[in-house]
């Protein structure tokens, strides 16, 4: 197939960016997104141009690296998939398609499609851990954890930190990520002991990082490549208000 | 709890909070507005009056205000710091699943934020400052309010058309921030989230739907 393509180039985060236009002729349809990519890039250094910068790692949805804004969609069409697991098949032939990358005061971009996630770690510093001693392996029936909550754990677990939820989110907000992470461990007995301040740590660095709020539009849900739904958003703010009016302050 | 208040889930809270208000009024106005459409207007105007010259509503009053005051500021201020977190748009707009309303709350919110002060001119300053005419009612006499909207009603198309368009606006914003305000609280989880989102299309389209309905009724009942 023969696609054309229009995407953000950027040279870092100082200079302003613009869209460039490509034409690709020989796609397969059965080509990754990010193959098709490699391919477009191993086309431009053989014509002695530069590259288009974008990040990728595991390429099976682990990793959440690959972050792209395509036609409309952070990663690109489909439910459910990350920006490594959508195929060519799901353009059409002659299509335009448009690459963009994460847009948020608190994502710049750092070159081209990659912008600097350290965000999230930023967050993930402020509470998204459990500090146990962490030792050897503890026994299987240590800790009991019911069916429902190990499931919801694990549902909320699911969350790879790929930023998509920032990207759809009309206000840039990263509640859902947030969500994902306080509530995971807030359904586990580990990390039930720091569970309200967590919350409030956490939700602190968001509003200090410069994300927005969570005006409840579920577009974050809607492209969350792992299904995180905004049920995990309503539990967020339960525990923030329990947390908010308990602890001393 | 100090922070609470400056957080953005505090913010949203209050949000919520004064949206709840606000929807239990709008079901008080609508059922006091139903009496419009029994009798002759002697039940309405009874209601009108009780409602504008009883004590307990002075108290209301200004707390209804501020609950609207409150609502509209933290609207404004979380919408504007909602927009400086992204600072650069989309080239393609985004197409994520989500509702037109759900995006558009603080344009709907001032869409009826107009149509609120024309509707306060309308009845409620004519009411407060005295110059409706009065009827007698029993020993001693009554504001014609049902005449005052009637007349409004009958004469003027547009008010018509003003009062319908005010409605839809309503509706779209009560399809949002009916089941919002309750994710905002804490009320959610994989059931209640969809059974919430029911609810609050059944309550805005009572809602909406009543208010609409008036001035359709006294179009039909005068024009037709
Ligand atoms: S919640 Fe979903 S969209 Fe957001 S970071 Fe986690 S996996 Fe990505
Ligand atoms: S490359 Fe790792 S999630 Fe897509």
């Amino acid at each position: 197939m023969k696609i054309k393509l229009n995407i953000w180039k950027q040279e870092n985060g100082k200079t302003k960016g613009k869209f460039e236009k490509y034409e690709l002729d020989g796609v397969d349809a059965e080509m990754s997104f990010l193959e098709m990519l490699d391919y477009l890039n191993e086309k431009l250094i053989t014509e002695g141009k530069e590259p288009v910068a974008y990040e990728h790692d595991c390429h099976e949805a682990i990793c959440g690296c690959c972050s792209l804004y395509i036609n409309g969609h952070p990663h690109g069409p489909g439910k459910e998939t990350a920006t490594c697991q959508v195929h060519m098949r799901s353009f059409k032939d002659g299509e335009t398609i448009t690459v963009e990358p994460w847009r948020a005061k608190s994502f710049p971009v750092l070159k081209d499609l990659m912008t600097d996630r350290n965000a999230f770690d930023k967050l993930m510093s402020a509470g998204g851990f459990v500090s146990i001693d962490a030792g050897q392996a503890p026994d299987a029936n240590a800790n009991l954890v019911g069916k429902i909550d190990a499931d919801k754990a694990f549902d909320a677990a699911a969350c790879i930190g790929c930023g998509a939820c920032v990207a759809a989110c009309k206000n840039s907000s990263a509640t859902l990520f947030v969500a994902a992470k306080v509530s995971q461990l807030a359904l586990l007995p580990q990390g039930k002991i720091e569970a309200k301040r967590r919350a409030l740590n956490m939700v602190a660095k968001m509003d200090e990082l410069g994300f927005g709020s969570c005006t409840n539009t579920g577009a974050c849900e809607a492209e969350c490549p792992k299904g995180i739904g905004i049920d995990f958003i309503a539990k967020l703010n339960r525990e923030y208000l329990c947390a908010s009016f308990s602890e001393a302050e | 709890m100090s922070k609470f208040f400056t957080s953005s889930i505090g913010q949203k809270f209050f949000m919520s909070i004064t949206g709840l208000f606000l929807m239990m009024f709008l079901m008080v106005h609508l059922t006091i507005n139903s009496l419009l459409l029994f009798g002759d207007g002697e039940l309405f105007n009874v209601a009108a009056n009780f409602m504008s010259s009883n004590p307990i509503m002075k108290v209301i009053e200004p707390i209804l205000a501020l609950g609207f005051i409150l609502h509209i500021i933290y609207a404004g201020y979380i919408t504007l710091k909602n927009k400086m977190a992204r600072p650069q748009g989309y080239k393609v707009a985004s197409k994520s699943e989500a509702s037109w309303a759900s995006k558009n709350m603080f344009i709907l919110g001032g869409l009826i934020l107009i149509f609120l002060v024309i509707h306060i001119t309308n009845f409620f300053w004519k009411v407060k400052f005295g110059t409706v005419a009065t009827i007698p009612y029993g020993d001693g006499e009554l504001h014609d309010v049902y005449g005052l909207v009637a007349g409004i009603f009958k004469v003027w198309l547009w008010y018509d058309v003003l009062y319908i368009l005010g409605a839809i606006f309503l509706f779209l914003h009560l399809t949002h921030g009916f089941w919002s305000a309750f994710q905002t609280i804490g009320w959610g989880n994989e059931k209640w989230t969809l059974r919430l989102k029911v609810v609050s299309y059944i309550y805005a389209i009572i809602v909406a739907g009543g208010f609409a309905f008036i001035p359709l009724y006294f179009l039909i009942k005068y024009i037709v």
